[in-house]
């Protein structure tokens, strides 16, 4: 008998223009001791299958058929108050951000032994006590005195293990996992992986852990179950799903995500997820509106970055001595080569972003020099004057939900920067332009006339390329251009870039945490961490034989898709 | 590549189906009697001239002999006035219409004022940010403190003082309108610039920048299109209070002359009255003040509550 069972799971959620149907018809189980994977893009309905589980959808949300059992007796029907004694009792929950799943108000002590004599008949010295071996556990260190603390005292992956205790607390039978690792960097990520894993099989509790990742699949997960569309279509043992999927979704899944070992020309193209895009001509930059203008050239650097530092004041004072600043950017220097695409990599707070915005002139340097085109940025004083070199220089922006104007049409969007610089001779020109663009990237000229709000996550970022695009830069700084994306549509986005890349031998700093995109995109890369560049490398001598400690580290972490070797994570000091 | 025009457009209905807020509005029966109620009393203030039984200006029309007459239906009343008359024998009826017009115009003059102010000072302090914003915020938190009636009668006290005696009745409107604004900016500043600090962090602004666009054009093309939506509804709230605030110094005395009466003048004038026995000249504009009022914030809690779903 199965630990957690449904069968036959439908969710809908009624609105007023019809009734969405999240999951169709799904059946799963979990054992004691498995960990089951359900993976699926954004919107596929691996969430909802989860919060059907505990009886904690949405409104309007509802389960509208099927059955659910818990180790042979029916939960599906039971009241709000025993659906509440089953919840935390015997079916665990970890979501994704840790933040909001702690009480910011209350010590992890407190929430621990709430929680702890909530479930579990136990007095205070006893409750206290398991709840600080509990914390032992999931290894934190010093529990005695951290368990003291607030949530808001802990980092970002000791925070996710206080979530994993917190989850453990009263012994449940089963956990839901719900991404409970996205919002990690990849070496904590790994870290907090292994630990799941170890303690599932310990205690032989059952896992349904939920992602969109198939890293992270790979490396944890003894079954996998593929949704689509809020159906499920394929579920087996990890390894014949990954090594040898049946069905085209799951297959062209698999072939979208990078690969960290080999560079290929292009992604692979999924036809299966999203048909739009890929049917764009080529643009023949001697005769096309893109290319002119293009005469003057910089020579053999396009970008020397020299010394640069930029720094943040974190805490004001009227005297200057008592000011205190955190150096995001630490006197780092690097160049960029005409057609090149160079990359930063490095984890969350390394710095990256900040080089680019300063670049981009987002950000003062406090200090070094940026040269661009054969001038230095941090000396031109006159914006007339900086708007030449403005015009060279583009950006993409990783969020695609925030970098359009919400209340500009699309026309109005890209042909911004047309009309601010002046690059065409009237109204009729500009949209000819724009439309122009817009095929170019894939969209189709009709999209012109619509607001962001009607495109998805990926056309959205073709139209922020589109308007980059529109100054006719010779420069683009790519900031994590997809990794607000779904793998399938990320394929997509960066075959343009490579494809516009090529066509208008545009130079490119691209910034990305994930290894294989850097692999599959970048000439050249530079490792960031703290603030500092610590080692920058032809890519294929970069994962052939990295020179730097931190370099081999972070390839060490990247989620591979065979099953990795984990004694060299776990020897690994939890330096977090 | 011309755009294709032959997309087929849906009906007028089925788009205004589509629209969320469209849709809320015509599924709150508080939401479309509210706005009927104040599309009512809107459009006859404003067509007064065309509907009105009498002009209450024209001294041709007035008689004193008509004076204190009570409503039709009452003992002694005539026909003619169907609400009654004041002291003057000007008739009620047109008399509220006409000074329903200049309690509209007051409220709608005032708090676009007020907000075009606060918002300019706000989305300014936000983007901005340094020593500008720091006295922006202190100087509208120290307004914050004085209720903005008091700030109004100073306001209007000062301009008063200023003008030359034969000009005031004349430029009356207008200082009031000017009073009550300056009171009222700090509330639109702060909101606005709430909104500023939210939307300048998102990526479309770094887009602005990158492109070139200077800080007036960014602020003027992106940032406040996108925080009208709270300020909008601070502003539907703020015009039943701008009416309310004519409406007190009025009553006061403070605010517009009762030859060319407000809402506020005639409940002041009825007020003397009162004792006396002629109910009439106090309760009817009372009443009028009060279902506009009450009408306009209805329509602005169901603005909030329609582009804020978090508050419901």
């Amino acid at each position: 008998m199965s630990l957690l069972e449904f069968k036959n799971m439908t969710v809908e959620f009624p609105t007023r223009r019809g009734v969405f149907t999240a999951v169709q018809d799904v059946s799963l189980s979990v054992d004691p001791g498995e960990i089951l994977g359900v993976v699926g893009e954004s919107g596929a309905g691996k969430s909802t299958i989860g919060n059907a589980v505990i009886g904690l959808l949405e409104p309007p949300g509802r389960l509208a058929g099927g059955e659910i059992y818990l180790k042979g007796s029916r939960i599906d029907n039971l009241d709000e108050d025993a659906l509440r004694a089953i919840r935390g009792k015997r079916i665990g929950m970890i979501f994704q951000d840790p933040l909001t799943s702690l009480d910011p108000l209350q010590t992890v002590e407190q929430q621990l032994m709430e929680t702890i004599q909530l479930h579990l008949k136990q007095s205070d010295e006893e409750a206290r006590a398991s709840a600080v071996s509990l914390l032992d556990r999931v290894g934190i260190p010093d529990p005695a005195i951290r368990i003291k603390q607030y949530p808001h005292q802990f980092s970002g992956g000791m925070r996710q293990r206080v979530v994993i205790a917190l989850a453990l607390c009263a012994d449940p039978e089963v956990i839901i996992a719900d991404e409970p690792t996205t919002a990690l960097d990849v070496s904590i990520q790994a870290q907090i992986l292994e630990l799941m894993r170890e303690l599932c099989r310990e205690r032989s509790v059952g896992m349904i852990l939920i992602t969109h990742d198939m890293g992270v699949i790979a490396d944890v997960t003894d079954r996998v179950a593929v949704m689509y569309r809020s159906r499920l279509v394929e579920e087996g043992p990890t390894e014949k799903i990954l090594g040898d999927p049946d069905h085209d979704y799951t297959k062209s899944l698999i072939s979208a995500v990078p690969r960290p070992d080999v560079r290929l020309a292009r992604f692979p193209v999924v036809e299966y997820i999203e048909s739009a895009g890929d049917r764009r001509d080529s643009i023949d930059v001697a005769t096309h509106w893109l290319g002119a203008g293009q005469t003057e050239s910089g020579g053999e650097t396009m970008l020397r970055v020299e010394d640069l530092h930029v720094r943040f004041l974190t805490k004001f004072s009227f005297l200057k001595k008592n000011r205190i600043y955190l150096d995001a950017v630490d006197r780092v220097s690097f160049d960029i080569r005409q057609g090149e695409v160079f990359g930063l990599v490095g984890e969350s707070g390394s710095g990256k972003s900040t080089i680019a915005r300063a670049i981009a002139g987002l950000y003062k340097p406090a200090g070094g020099h940026i040269h661009f085109a054969g001038a230095d940025l941090t000396e031109v004083r006159t914006e007339s004057e900086m708007d030449r070199y403005r015009r060279q220089m583009q950006m993409i922006f990783q969020d695609p939900f925030s970098s359009l104007n919400p209340r500009m049409k699309v026309l109005d969007i890209v042909a911004e920067p047309i009309r601010f610089h002046g690059l065409a001779s009237g109204g009729a020109e500009t949209r000819q332009i724009v439309m122009d663009l817009l095929e170019h990237v894939g969209l189709g000229a009709e999209a012109a006339r619509k607001y962001p709000h009607e495109f998805s996550g990926g056309q959205r970022q073709r139209i922020s390329i589109a308007r980059a695009l529109a100054t006719r830069p010779r420069f683009l700084i790519c900031d994590e251009p997809t990794s607000a994306l779904d793998v399938s549509i990320q394929a997509q986005i960066l075959n343009l870039l490579k494809d516009l890349q090529a066509e208008l031998g545009l130079t490119m700093l691209f910034i990305s945490h994930d290894l294989p995109v850097i692999r599959q995109m970048c000439d050249r890369v530079g490792v960031m961490r703290h603030g500092k560049l610590l080692e920058v490398a032809e890519t294929e001598t970069l994962f052939e034989s990295p020179q730097h400690e931190y370099s081999r580290h972070l390839l060490d972490l990247m989620p591979r898709l065979e099953v990795l070797s984990h004694e060299l994570i776990a020897g690994l000091e939890m330096a977090d | 590549m011309a755009i294709q025009q032959d997309e087929k457009k849906p009906g007028l209905w089925a788009r205004l189906n589509d629209n969320d807020i469209a849709y809320s509005f015509f599924h709150s029966p508080i939401a479309m009697a509210a706005a009927f109620v104040t599309a009512l009393i809107v459009l006859s203030s404003f067509g007064a001239p065309l509907i009105a039984p009498f002009d209450p200006f024209d001294p041709a029309q007035i008689s004193l002999w008509d004076g204190k007459k009570p409503p039709a239906w009452e003992v002694g009343g005539d026909p003619a006035y169907l609400l009654g008359t004041d002291n003057q024998g000007r008739d009620m009826l047109s008399t509220i219409l006409y000074g329903g017009r200049i309690s509209l115009l007051v409220g709608f003059a005032s708090v676009f004022l007020g907000m075009f102010l606060g918002v300019a000072l706000g989305v300014i302090s936000g983007y901005v940010g340094g020593w500008f914003e720091t006295l922006i915020m202190r100087l509208a938190d120290i307004q914050l403190t004085i209720p903005g009636i008091l700030t109004a009668i100073l306001i209007n006290g000062i301009l008063r003082s200023v003008l030359p005696p034969e000009l005031r009745d004349e430029m009356a409107i207008y200082v009031v309108i000017l009073a009550i604004g300056l009171s009222d900016w700090p509330q639109f500043a702060r909101v606005a610039r709430g909104a500023t600090l939210v939307e300048a962090r998102k990526e479309y602004i770094q887009a602005a920048r990158v492109i070139g666009l200077r800080p007036a054009l960014v602020m003027a093309r992106h940032i406040v299109p996108n925080v009208m939506r709270p300020v909008l509804v601070l502003a539907t709230i703020g015009l039943a209070l701008a009416i309310i605030s004519e409406a007190t110094l009025s009553f006061l005395g403070q605010g517009v002359p009762p030859t060319t009466p407000s809402l506020g003048t005639l409940i002041r004038v009825g007020n003397e009255y009162l004792f006396s026995g002629l109910w009439w000249i106090t309760f009817f504009p009372a009443i009028a003040l009060v279902v506009l009022v009450l009408a306009v914030n209805l329509l602005g809690d169901w603005l909030r509550d329609t582009l804020n779903p978090k508050l419901r």
